[in-house]
């Protein structure tokens, strides 16, 4: 693992797979998308506003799976000190965010024409709330963090233990629909199970894997961004001082 | 369906969330890369 952790190697390997998760991404997630409206037919009991699934269930795997990024990437960050985990740690949080947004906004959509409500505070809509919430605090203190370490303090630990600790959120939303009573269905897919039909589940399985490519290209992109940053930065630091 | 509501305008408010964010996400993500790698080649001096 560690093999990574040279700036240089994670470069050469980023410069090409960052186009190819991108454009394969974009490929994949808008053709199931396309195909999601054209070919699938309507639900028996939802009708037409099941193709809303292709994007909302995505959104929603992308929002936790950020987070899970967020706290590994802390993790190794704490326990073995990987030059990068700090940058793929923050890396992952913008898109992440985005993508829980893109999920409440999608829910709340979907939740009006078969729920007769906008939105209810029940546990998995709070939890995916506070998610929300946690990202956004996360960007602040990444923020922070950085303008301190300039100063050579140690904000950088203190953010990644502020993604360790606000992982306990990711099983509370998973399990929030089996745990309290909710207007939300218990989980449709489980290990080696799925209560979808094939109609559904083969476009909804493309149009995941094609949304956690665009993700894994864009947290890339954000990578590269921020070791550019740190770059330019140390130069002019070491440029003032000469 | 209930309240006469059409279906296929919820279904294509969504899609447009989701497409347009989408995208929006990854263009951001691309000029600010850009623009950090060009300022870090000057600042180097290349």
């Amino acid at each position: 693992m560690h093999g990574f952790a040279n700036p240089a190697r994670f470069l050469r390997l980023a410069r090409w797979m960052m186009p190819l998760f991108l454009v394969s991404g974009l490929i994949l997630s808008m053709g199931a998308l396309l195909y999601g409206v054209i070919v699938v037919p309507p639900d028996r009991l939802m009708g037409d506003t099941v193709r809303i699934l292709f994007i909302h269930v995505p959104a929603a795997w992308l929002g936790m799976a950020g987070w899970s990024t967020i706290a590994i990437a802390s993790l190794v960050e704490l326990v073995w000190r990987h030059p990068l985990a700090a940058i793929a740690g923050r890396a992952a949080a913008v898109p992440g965010a985005a993508f829980t947004a893109i999920c409440l906004a999608t829910g709340s959509i979907w939740a009006r024409p078969t729920w007769g409500t906008w939105w209810v505070w029940d546990g998995r809509l709070t939890s995916f709330l506070v998610l929300l919430f946690l990202y956004l605090g996360y960007i602040a203190l990444s923020g922070a963090a950085q303008r301190d370490m300039a100063g050579g303090g140690g904000g950088s630990r203190i953010t990644a233990i502020f993604g360790l600790v606000g992982a306990i959120n990711i099983p509370i939303i998973n399990r929030s629909v089996v745990w309290w009573n909710s207007l939300h269905q218990p989980p449709s897919i489980t290990a080696g199970k799925s209560a979808i039909d094939g109609t559904f589940l083969w476009p909804l399985l493309i149009a995941a894997l094609g949304f956690s490519l665009v993700f894994g290209g864009v947290v890339l992109a954000r990578m590269r961004t921020l070791l550019a940053d740190i770059q330019a930065e140390a130069r002019l630091r070491r440029k003032a001082m000469a | 369906m209930r309240e006469g509501l059409e279906q296929w305008d919820y279904v294509a408010a969504a899609l447009t969330i989701g497409v347009v964010g989408t995208l929006l996400l990854v263009g951001w993500t691309l000029v600010a890369m850009v623009r950090a790698e060009r300022r870090r080649d000057k600042v180097r001096g290349k």
